[in-house]
């Protein structure tokens, strides 16, 4: 029987997993991969809780929103990755140290 | 164990060991590919969550789009990230390594606790929605009611959500066109 505290368990481990990725890696990508590992945990407390709510469908409505945000986030994410990098020639978030002008 | 349980374990490992292999490796390239798999686990678990529009939904939003993209700025941004890599220390944990390291460690462990702890005692609308049997069960039909619930109770959510997917989408396109005056 899998209950509700699996699925938390589980999205717990791979959302530490995101943090660690944010906190310590040294490519603007990899970062971006964290940020995305998180919205997933997120989007499976969202799908485990919303299986209590078969009035609503509150949990998986808005599971499908935070896919739609992540990946508006990702998108605009990435156009920023590059104009930094044409900018720079880096995608390194230490050595981004000035605004542009 | 029933089969579904070890199929769940099967899904939650995979998971959570390709999500640290893929913090662990140094090659970008190979940790997007494990980024793939850690997606596909990720549907798998949303399935046994019976969530299964969301689970596809993932698979096409995630592996068909946001990967497609990842890999092509990991492309189009390589050369000094690989001057980079060899910059870096060779010890097997640097220092700032460490310090993260530490803190979601410390991160998971509270959760974890909380989580295990708040178990004990379930919401009342969990718990009542147990009792009276409200809550999704395999035999289902999700997609029908998901497409009511979006054209009903959710229309205004989803609008708002379309104009700012479409915002985003501009502004991405503007962000990363060319310059005039270059």
């Amino acid at each position: 029987m899998i209950t509700l505290t699996h699925f938390l368990v589980v999205s717990a481990c791979i959302f530490c997993v995101g943090l660690y990725a944010v906190l310590a890696k040294r490519s603007t990508i990899m970062i971006l991969v964290g940020i995305e590992l998180m919205i997933n945990a997120a989007i499976l407390n969202f799908v485990a809780f919303g299986k209590y709510d078969k009035i609503n469908y509150g949990g998986q409505v808005f599971a499908l929103f935070a896919i739609v945000l992540a990946a508006a986030a990702v998108a605009v994410g990435l156009a920023i990755i590059l104009n930094v990098y044409r900018h720079f020639k880096t995608i390194n978030p230490e050595n981004i140290h000035e605004l542009k002008d | 164990m029933t089969i579904e349980s070890l199929l769940f374990y099967a899904f939650a490992g995979m998971a959570i060991v390709s999500a640290l292999l893929l913090v662990h490796i140094r090659n970008t390239a190979r940790a997007l590919f494990l980024l793939f798999i850690v997606l596909f686990a990720m549907a798998g678990l949303y399935l046994f969550a019976l969530a299964d529009f969301i689970a596809i939904t993932q698979i096409l939003v995630y592996v068909g789009g946001v990967l497609i993209l990842l890999i092509f700025a990991f492309m189009l941004s390589n050369k000094e990230l690989l001057n980079d890599l060899q910059s870096t220390s060779k010890r097997f944990i640097s220092l700032p390594n460490w310090q993260a390291l530490i803190l979601a460690l410390a991160f998971l462990g509270i959760m974890v606790y909380s989580y295990i702890n708040w178990s004990q005692h379930m919401p009342q609308w969990i718990t009542q929605s147990e009792a009276k049997g409200t809550i999704i069960l395999p035999t289902d039909n999700n997609i029908k009611v998901l497409g009511f619930k979006f054209m009903t109770q959710y229309v205004l959510p989803f609008e708002i959500i379309s104009v700012f997917l479409m915002m985003a989408l501009i502004g991405a396109a503007h962000l990363s066109r060319k310059e005039d005056n270059e």
